[in-house]
């Protein structure tokens, strides 16, 4: 690959920036032309990603559409991109769903435009470029930037307690972040201690010799910066309260792509980094990740607000990603980082629906509804569509997801599995009693009658996650095909010190497999 | 014929998206001629592949066909896949045929109804989803089945969603359906990593292989395991113990789609997954006890919940709970093909019962409780004859359909080769199950259709015979529940009279072969003897007997005093049973009530308080309060520096001089 692809598409949203810059926001024209420019640097930007697929060859283990040039000479510190099948869907979804979140802020932000239309590219090209960093250094940069714009957009457009949410979710990244960056010097010094040569590349740094003491530590760093993101119990906090404050579009962002963050750094840094590390924590994880799945829902069940309702089954559906990032099978593995896209996807749509009946009766409460599935039909089956994908109906995106990573976790730790398939009844009540309380019944709130169902421009942006939705739920092996290699990779990279993590797993059929009952067929 | 296999489930598809995405700007012919006709064509296709599957010889019946492949990562190759044997060629035939048939009803039934349109497309959504249940070539295509008619009815049953209480009943279907799936998919994953595949195909050999080389003996606890959390996803969707209750709250929906979909189809999608996975169940003989078990309490405590019910739909309800319960005997005491033919019997009598009481239901103007009725029989009599030979068939009299089926299952409880002794007590209990059916089916016949009318004066004039469009149904169906039982008459019966073949059982006997060889070839050989048989035969006929006409002295003789001084003399059992035994209540307060408290806590106390209040909020507050301490120390008055500095020195010098 000759053409910097990756650098292309991470930085063409910028291109839109001095334009938007350079209009007038006073008029009505000049606010949508504004949103216009926006709109076309974001579909431009994701056409150059579709240029991706084609070249993308899902045979190759390492990287590809590698650029690699020096940056900072003196430490070592170099401009090195590079994607991998895992990646590879990351980055088209976030290309796909940023022209999206534009288009759903036609209407809601009308107060600096041109502000929130910058953040909102800044933002793009900050959390592509930490997708595709390879160079410590260069990832942190990103990650570090996608934080301001994110802060701007609930800070300055959220709600009431924007500025407290703000705050929130910018200093609790933030400490992570830093304790992250100690140790990515500390292992830069070790690196240097042991090879002779400074350099933040990630492709080097892997397989550094770390004594084991300080490996845990710079796991439990590296995860606790990544945990925060994701977010996983008890770290979870800011998570609610940054959806609810934030506009549509920072809530369709934060959880549609930043949250994969956190799932991201683990796949790949944290893990493959500290291979050990990850093996001491992993029984801690697990529990985390299905503590995560069923608090997250079981508090998503109680919520009087829809956003929140939502914020919360995020909670419960990244502690599946998580869980099956850490069984290190094969099924687990592609279910997780399927079920990342899955997230983004049926999240990013129910936040996006959650916006657009806040638009017109500026109230999330689920008390103010009630019956109004006779007054918005479309809106109501759009959203029932959506939540069916949420609650993992097969034939949906989500029920591949939940199912890869259940039968994925079921072979190594049985409870674990079905723990977490107890989660699955937990999403079906919370999200139905959820449409029960807002759709059905009688119209009884006068306030609804005169509600206006979905207009066009609104049609337009649900329809491709529609469609999504049926086209993963019935052909996953287009997306599965992509990260085969990858994930393959990923798990031999990981799973080095595999016998001391299976040490710690839990399994209550043991004593059935002793029996010689089970024969060992099943390959993986 | 193969490749022809998806069509029977591509027509309901394509009626379910046109009516679903058009309907609303299509007139109501067009959307009933969609609706029926696509049912109607996916039921031409199926009798052609059973023309074709037919000509084959009876060891070689077999289609298979893959469209695409669904899911591939690692071992985990999943493709959407179709089979036909006999087996899915008996539930495609009833469901596709009682389903035209049912369909055809609902242009009637369901005629001035606003949202006709969302309710054929639901419908054909519904038939869709049951044909990829049945015709699933694997565990996952069924599970898509299983859990897509489970959306169907969710759907359904919250269709007049106006009603809060139809849409929660709408909500508990589902959710309790949820619950069994739970088991339903933990157990495609210990299937799946003990036999490396969820395909029929690839299991049911692969498990014979290991039983027949000795790796794995009868009831090796891998095999029950799976068997019993398969069971626990057929015990929500077939409404067994526990998880019935679901059911009699179900039929909120319309009549039309209790009779089709929570009587006739998708409630015994459980005993076909049993009959499906019957090489798997014979290899364990406990989980079939348990099945077995389940069903008998079943089939008799939903029969008692029956006797008081009051509301028409309310027992043919329960009804249908008893009647799975005596399916789940069949299958669960190796009598595959009986609970098959009950299955199907069932189908053909229950529908037409419930299509009666929705024709009852529309007379009465909607009203449902059969207190207000009485009489009816000289105003509708073609609903009347047709529910009576569906009622006798289901009371299990001869020659009618439910008596060679039901009869057959009892036989063979009787005879349960693996467990004698709780065969024994399992007949029993199944055979004063079947008296207490006959007994509230009657009370249903006479309450609804004898005596005086009790209604309103409106409703009085209101009584009409239904439509064509609604009595063509009831009498095919009607005709069906007479005759149906001879597509399986008993062995004995057709020595009898002139042997007469038992065709379904010959059909089925190619998918239980294995099966059956397992049984012959490890159970107790539990043969019974002609005389035996006869008297178990004669025994239940008699027992039906007795409840029909206790039914008949209650009901009729006694007319109106007699079940009110009974009700007062029994007064605890009475307020017991007609509560149903108090189990939604117990559910509600054990279950339902903790778990949102308990998350109400998790909210406002574990996350508010602790994780918000004291691990994030609390360091905030310490660093304003700290810097709010702090802060005082520069307050830019200059006597306050001075005091400090006057502090400072002091110490410093008190220092060197005393150190």
């Amino acid at each position: 690959m000759n053409a910097p692809i990756l650098t292309y598409v991470t930085f063409l949203p910028l291109f839109g920036v001095p334009f938007i810059l350079a209009l007038p926001q006073n008029s009505d024209n000049g606010k949508n032309l504004i949103r216009g420019i926006a709109l076309v640097a974001s579909i431009i930007t994701f056409l150059a990603s579709l240029r991706l697929y084609f070249a993308f060859d899902p045979g190759v283990a390492g990287f590809q559409f590698i650029e690699d040039h020096p940056w900072i000479s003196s430490y070592g510190i170099r401009y090195h991109l590079g994607m991998d099948g895992l990646s590879f869907w990351l980055v088209l979804l976030t290309t796909f769903l940023t022209p999206l979140t534009i288009l759903s802020t036609w209407r809601a932000i009308d107060k600096r435009v041109k502000e929130f239309q910058v953040s909102m590219l800044v933002l793009e090209t900050a959390m592509l470029g930490t997708f595709v960093a390879l160079d410590l250094f260069l990832f942190y940069v990103f990650w570090e930037l996608m934080l301001i714009p994110m802060y701007l957009i609930i800070g300055v457009w959220g709600g009431e307690r924007r500025i407290y949410a703000a705050i929130k979710f910018f200093l609790y990244t933030a400490v992570g972040s830093l304790l992250m960056l100690v140790c990515i010097i500390g292992l830069v010094y070790f690196h240097k201690e042991h090879s002779g040569t400074l350099t933040f590349d990630l492709l080097k740094l892997y397989g550094t010799p770390i004594p084991r003491m300080y490996e845990i530590l710079f796991f439990a760093a590296f995860a606790l910066a990544f945990a925060i993101k994701v977010p996983m119990f008890p770290l979870h906090t800011w998570l609610p309260d940054a959806h609810v404050e934030a506009p549509t579009a920072g809530s369709v962002i934060l959880a549609g792509i930043l949250l994969k963050m956190g799932t991201y750094g683990f796949f790949r840094f944290a893990m493959p980094l500290f291979p050990q590390g990850s093996a001491y924590f992993t029984p801690l994880i697990i529990v985390l990740s299905i503590i995560g799945i069923i608090y997250g829902a079981l508090v998503a069940m109680v919520q009087p607000d829809i956003k929140k309702l939502v914020a919360y089954s995020s909670v419960s559906h990244l502690g599946y990603c998580m869980l099956g990032l850490y069984v290190l099978t094969r099924q687990g593995v592609e279910g997780s980082v399927l079920q990342m896209i899955n997230h983004g996807i049926s999240t990013g749509a129910l936040f996006l629906l959650v916006g657009i009946i806040y638009e017109r009766r500026h109230t999330r409460l689920i008390k103010e509804y009630g019956g109004i599935a006779r007054v918005v039909p479309v809106y109501s089956t759009i959203f029932f569509i959506v939540t069916l994908s949420s609650i993992g109906f097969p034939t949906t995106n989500g029920f591949i997801g939940e199912f890869l990573i259940l039968i994925g976790a079921f072979k190594v730790n049985k409870a674990a599995a079905v723990l977490a398939a107890s989660g699955v009844i937990l999403g079906a009540v919370y999200m139905l009693w959820m449409v029960q309380r807002v759709f059905y019944g009688e119209l009884k709130n006068p306030k609804n009658i005169s509600l206006k169902d979905m207009n066009l421009r609104e049609v337009v942006y649900m329809l491709p996650l529609l469609v999504l939705i049926f086209w993963i739920g019935l052909y996953p092996n287009f997306f599965l095909n992509k990260m085969h290699v990858s994930v393959d990779h990923f798990i031999s990279q990981v799973k080095v010190e595999k016998i001391q993590q299976e040490s710690h797993v839990a399994t209550i059929f043991a004593p059935l497999e002793e029996s010689g009952a089970t024969v060992p067929t099943a390959k993986e | 014929m193969d490749k022809y296999i998806f069509l029977i489930p591509l027509f309901p598809l394509i009626g379910f998206l046109i009516n679903g995405l058009f309907g609303k700007k299509l007139g109501k012919g067009v959307i009933s001629f969609i609706g029926c006709a696509t049912i109607g064509f996916s039921f031409i296709v199926a009798l052609f592949i059973w023309k074709a599957l037919l000509a084959l010889d009876p060891g070689h019946r077999l289609f298979t066909e893959t469209l695409w492949q669904w899911i591939g990562c690692g071992g985990l190759k999943v493709g959407v896949s179709f089979l036909i044997d006999p087996l899915s060629m008996v539930m495609i035939l009833v469901v596709t045929g009682v389903g035209f048939l049912i369909h055809v009803y609902s242009t009637g039934y369901m005629y001035e109804d606003e949202s006709y349109w969302r309710y054929f497309s639901y419908l054909n959504m519904f038939v869709f989803f049951m044909a990829m249940l049945v015709l699933g070539g694997n565990y996952l295509v069924m599970f898509v089945g299983w859990e897509g008619v489970g959306l169907a009815s969710y759907l359904l049953i919250g269709f007049w969603y106006q009603g809060i209480d139809n849409a929660i009943a709408g909500k508990k279907a589902f959710v309790v359906n949820r619950i069994g799936d739970f088991g339903f998919v933990l157990g495609m994953f210990l299937m799946f990593w003990t036999f490396g595949s969820l395909s029929y195909m690839d299991v049911f050999p692969k498990a014979l292989e290991l039983f027949e080389h000795g790796s794995m003996h009868l009831n090796a606890p891998v095999i029950v395991a799976i068997c019993l959390l398969l069971f626990v996803g057929a015990t929500g969707k077939s409404a067994q113990i526990p998880l019935y209750i679901w059911l009699p709250d179900a039929m909120a929906g319309p009549t039309p789609v209790s009779a089709l979909i929570h009587a006739a189809t998708m409630v015994t999608a459980g005993v076909y997954m049993v009959a499906r996975t019957n090489v798997l169940y014979t290899l364990a003989p406990t989980a079939l006890l348990v099945v077995a078990s389940i069903a008998a309490a079943t089939a008799f405590f939903a029969a008692t919940m029956g006797v008081l019910q009051n509301d028409i739909k309310k027992v043919l309800a329960y009804s249908t709970v008893s009647q799975l319960g005596y399916m789940f005997i069949g299958v669960g005491v190796t009598a595959y093909w009986a609970g098959i033919f009950h299955l199907m019997t069932h189908a053909f009598f229950k529908a037409c019962l419930f299509l009666c009481s929705g024709s009852v239901i529309h007379a009465m103007g909607g009203d449902q409780d059969m207190r207000n009725m009485g009489g009816l029989a000289k105003k509708m009599p073609i609903t009347y004859i047709t529910m009576l030979a569906a009622t006798l068939a289901i009371s299990g009299l001869p020659p009618f359909a439910g008596f060679f089926s039901k009869d057959e299952i009892l036989g063979k409880a009787f005879a349960f080769p693996f467990y004698p002794v709780a065969g024994k007590i399992i007949w029993f209990i199944g055979t004063v199950g079947a008296g207490i059916t006959a007994f509230y089916m009657f009370r249903l016949i006479f309450m609804t259709f004898h005596g005086e009318f009790r209604g309103t004066e409106e409703q009085r004039h209101h009584l009409h015979e239904s439509p064509p469009n609604m009595t063509v149904p009831l009498i095919i169906l009607g005709t069906l529940s007479l005759v149906g039982g001879w597509l399986g008459v008993p062995e004995l019966i057709g020595r009898l009279t002139g042997h007469i073949p038992n065709f379904l059982e010959g059909f089925l006997e190619p998918v239980f072969e294995h099966s059956s060889n397992i049984v012959a070839q490890y159970a107790s050989h539990a043969h019974v003897s002609e005389p035996v048989e006869w008297t178990l035969m004669t025994t239940s006929v008699v027992v039906a007997v007795i409840g029909i006409c206790l039914a008949y002295y209650i009901y009729m003789v006694h007319g109106r005093d007699l079940p009110g001084k009974l009700a007062e003399k029994y007064a605890f059992h009475y307020q017991v049973i007609y509560n149903k035994y108090y189990v939604d209540e117990i559910y509600e307060f054990l279950v339902v009530l903790p778990i949102y408290y308990f998350s109400l806590f998790l909210w406002k106390v574990i996350d508010g308080f602790f994780i918000d209040g004291i691990g994030v909020n609390g360091p905030a507050w310490l660093v304003k309060r700290t810097s709010a301490g702090a802060r005082l120390v520069q307050n830019g008055y200059v006597q306050t520096y001075g005091a400090f500095m006057l502090v400072g020195l002091v110490t410093i010098v008190c220092f060197f001089i005393y150190r």
